[in-house]
């Protein structure tokens, strides 16, 4: 059958089960439910803390089949997730689901136990390194589940992924299960996507590096949900985890995409006081954030909010009065780590309060506006994050999609050819996020706005910007790398990329 | 009018910057063969950037080439390759009467040869020894060829065996000279970099310093110095509001049959028209108007 | 022409390609392309060398080119450049 983004999409999936097409990015979204959640209780008699993740794995009664979920607040510096899996295959259990919000290259023992058939399953919402290639080369028994950010915590929050044990990578826990991410040696802030996992599996385990005596102050995720707590060596490299300093981009031509992005917000009209704002952590999308500080304190304007996963820089602007508060799902560096910890205007959000489309309500909903990057984007406005052009596996939504669909003016900023790469095609490899939510491309060499956004560009007419069609773009993109041969691919489906709502957006073939 | 506020050195040897430079919003692109490239690697990028200016687009750009010095093995090679794809115009380092002389000649022989127009190819001495500062005026004139002047005051400096500072005291006189004789034969004066990318306040003082004595434009080494030169070079809101009430009381005493009129007291002649004339103009084409 | 020597042009930065030519003891033009385009634009990549060897009229080269993603202006360049060292 043929969805909404015009993909050819089967009804049926092989490991996946039967396929609901997606219809549209607001289709699908006012009536939902949430599961039941069995747990064990804990009397006064009872001790959570566990001696070893054998141990625990034991008592959560591991066995082949199971969905262990995990996070990825340690990001590639994280150890937890190998830790137990290497637990797990010693176990002789088979048949493992990994619901792991992202896999980053450091999980390449991953790779073994895919081909030992020990995993057979993964549910991510971004993917990069070896897991990913050898994903996309076939080895993994059932297709790779790939979420949005929202989409995973409304997985999780409907049944739909149901998680038989979760395990918290915890920088700081104490002996009854309360967590936090601010203390200890591998602090790494919010952990807003772990929330889910710990309010929906059937067992809770925190694995940590900071087993602190009873109670932990602040509390972040609660011993209500907590079932054991394992103390190890160490739960990452405090260096993978977040980086010293998140910097602007040097780069001659980044920095010009991003004032052509800032002016676009500028002209928007939406740049008043009250505006919200989210941009991710790469160095282009930070100058953005940097041109509109700039209009922000030239204009003497005062926004509500920023959110998302927060950087050194956004904390700059809540510190000097530019926005009222931050909501914060990860932090990306230290300095986040720190006003997190300290400042109380720089509050946490869970996964599900941040981008689930089935809830009463998430925070990219109030989003003014979203700076997103781009892999391919199509002439349909339909943007890939997922797949290089050669069709592997290299990243993924994250919270790409929940964003363009939340915030009222979704920008796309990229150059418009990476090495040879046009980034602008006829057709995008994967479909990631739907083009009805993207409202502007803006490269060095123009700017596409979004034929449904009429009222953009009679907004932009005046002004001086280099408005053309999204066409004219591909075209010049074109005239200097000439046509890019095209990416047949009839192979065995590798991956499901689900939208937020859960229905099936595209699939991801068997790179040949 | 063109505007010439920025002149961006792009080296010559790089594709990837070449590729990018018509993006970055420079008036003025000059592709390095000179001091950007090793002896070993000259030949390489004067084919690569015959074969860039051939196929690519700078969009609103200029394209001026930096050829090694006519003192040089290069020098005449690069001209050779390079007049062929037609760019806007060559630097000419180290520059003397006679070196302006023998470009003009060559460039007329390859005008010729290729058929392209007389004098299509447009010439700027770089200013940077003190024989050819002294010589600034004679320069000039040497060739129709010459649309403006570069001033490099890291190597005159060098010549005249004085040290650069960040005030630029030590460049005053050549700034003045320079300036004074393109504007003798209405050239553009284009004033020397600034190399120090961190001291913001101190390259906006340098502009300001450069235009202050006539200089034109500025040359520039990194692209985020662009936007800084432009708005320096811009004319002030109080220039272009001046301008527009100058312009205004002239179509007023036309109108009232006045021949001579005068503004805030002040006698308005011919040059302040000229001078408001040519801010507005210039305003019009920095998109302030 | 003639290709004599060994000859390298271009740098292994991305938007560039390096190409080594060497001479070759029968006729016919051998080209071994690494890129990181290869899939996306190896063919097209592949033709631009041979045209430019062939706008040399050279019959019997050897050429090894490691492409981080050069357009085919630079393609173009570095092949001259290698081929005019050779000579």
């Amino acid at each position: 059958m043929i969805n909404a983004v015009s993909k050819e999409i089967p009804e049926y999936i092989e490991g996946y089960g039967k396929v609901k097409p997606f219809e549209g990015a607001f289709k699908n979204i006012n009536k939902a439910q949430k599961t039941k959640v069995s747990l064990n209780c804990k009397s006064s008699f009872d001790d959570k803390v566990i001696g070893s993740i054998e141990e625990v794995l034991k008592k959560c009664g591991l066995r082949d089949g199971m969905t262990l979920s995990f996070h990825h607040h340690l990001r590639n510096g994280d150890y937890v997730l190998n830790m137990v899996m290497k637990e797990v295959a010693r176990l002789g259990v088979k048949d493992i689901k990994v619901a792991a919000s992202s896999i980053f290259p450091i999980h390449e023992p991953l790779v073994e136990l895919i081909k030992e058939g020990v995993v057979t399953g993964i549910y991510t919402n971004y993917m990069s390194g070896s897991v990913a290639q050898a994903v996309s080369l076939g080895y993994l028994k059932y297709p790779v589940i790939m979420h949005t950010h929202g989409g995973r915590a409304r997985a999780i929050e409907s049944g739909d992924l149901h998680i038989d044990i979760a395990f918290i990578a915890s920088p700081s826990c104490d002996n009854y299960g309360n967590i936090n991410g601010v203390e200890g040696r591998a602090a790494c802030g919010s952990l807003g996507y772990a929330i889910p996992d710990a309010m929906y599996a059937d067992r809770v385990v925190a694995i940590t590096d900071n087993l602190l005596s009873y109670p932990l102050c602040p509390i972040e995720i609660s011993q209500e949900y907590v079932d054991y707590v394992v103390k190890v060596e160490e739960i990452g490299d405090p260096k993978g985890i977040v980086s010293g300093t998140t910097r602007i981009t040097k780069d001659p031509v980044g920095l010009k995409i991003a004032k052509l992005a800032s002016k676009i917000i500028e002209e928007s009209g939406l740049l008043k006081d009250g505006f919200s704002f989210q941009t991710g952590a790469g160095g282009t999308t930070l100058a953005v954030a940097a041109y509109v500080k700039e209009i922000m304190k030239r204009k003497n304007i005062k926004g509500s909010f920023a959110a998302g996963g927060i950087t050194g820089y956004i904390v700059e602007m809540l510190e000097e009065g530019l926005f009222n508060c931050l909501f914060d799902v990860q932090c990306f560096d230290l300095k986040a780590v720190e006003s997190y910890k300290n400042n109380r205007n720089h509050q946490g959000m869970s996964a599900s309060m941040y981008g689930n489309p089935h809830n009463k309500g998430a925070v990219v909903n109030m989003l003014d506006v979203m700076i997103l990057g781009a892999t391919e984007i199509d002439t349909d406005f339909n943007v890939n994050v997922t797949t290089g052009s050669d069709g592997f596996i290299m990243g993924g939504s994250g919270g790409h999609s929940d964003t363009a669909a939340g915030a009222k003016l979704s920008i796309v900023t990229t150059q418009l050819i990476k090495g040879r790469l046009p980034i602008v095609v006829d057709k995008v490899t994967t479909v990631t996020t739907p083009g009805e939510t993207i409202d502007a491309l803006v490269t060095e060499r123009g700017i596409a706005i979004n034929p449904k956004r009429q009222d953009l560009i009679e907004r932009l007419k005046g002004t001086n910007l280099p408005i053309m069609s999204i066409e004219e773009l591909k075209s010049l993109a074109i005239k200097m790398t000439g046509v890019p041969k095209k990416y047949e691919n009839n192979g065995k489906i590798v991956g499901v990329v689900e939208y937020r709502d859960g229905t099936v957006i595209d699939v991801i073939r068997q790179v040949q | 009018m063109k505007l010439r506020r920025s002149m961006l050195f792009i080296p010559g040897n790089n594709p990837g910057m070449i590729q990018n430079a018509g993006v970055l919003g420079a008036d003025s692109i000059i592709l390095d063969l000179e001091d950007a490239v090793a002896v070993t690697e000259k030949d390489s990028a004067r084919i690569l950037v015959r074969n860039a200016i051939k196929t690519l687009d700078f969009y609103n750009s200029e394209i001026v080439v930096r050829i090694n010095p006519l003192s040089t093995d290069f020098g005449f090679e690069d001209i050779k390759e390079i007049a062929k794809v037609k760019p806007h115009a060559l630097l000419i380092p180290k520059s003397t009467t006679e070196d302006i002389k023998a470009c003009d000649d060559i460039l007329k022989r390859i005008e010729e040869y290729e058929g392209f127009e007389n004098n299509h190819i447009k010439l700027f001495p770089l200013i940077e020894t003190a024989y050819g500062l002294e010589n600034v005026y004679n320069i000039i004139k040497a060739s129709d060829r010459v649309e403006g002047v570069l001033l490099g005051a890291e190597d005159l400096t060098a010549d005249l065996g004085i040290k650069r500072s960040r005030e630029g005291e030590e460049i005053f006189y050549a700034r003045c000279k320079v300036a004074s004789a393109c504007r003798a034969f209405r050239v553009d004066a284009i004033d020397t970099p600034f190399t120090d990318l961190n001291d913001y306040e101190g390259f906006v003082e340098d502009i300001k310093r450069a235009k202050s004595i006539g200089m034109t434009g500025k040359a520039a080494i990194n692209p985020r110095q662009i936007d800084t030169i432009h708005d320096v070079f811009a004319p002030s809101k109080e220039e272009i509001e001046y301008a527009k009430r100058v312009m205004k009381a002239q179509e007023d005493a036309k109108r009232e049959g006045k021949g001579v009129f005068s503004l805030d007291g002040k006698m308005v002649d011919a040059p302040i028209i000229q001078r408001a004339d040519n801010i507005l103009e210039k305003a019009r084409l920095s998109g302030l108007l | 022409m003639e290709v004599k020597r060994i000859a390298k042009s271009g740098t292994f930065e991305s938007n560039d390609i390096y190409i080594i030519v060497e001479p070759k003891g029968d006729e016919g033009i051998e080209i071994n392309l690494e890129s990181i385009v290869m899939k996306q634009f190896g063919e097209q990549i592949k033709k631009t060398i041979e045209d430019t060897v062939k706008s040399f009229k050279i019959k019997s080269i050897k050429i090894t080119a490691k492409d981080r993603g050069a357009l085919d202006y630079t393609i173009k360049s570095r092949v001259e450049t290698a081929i005019k060292r050779a000579l």
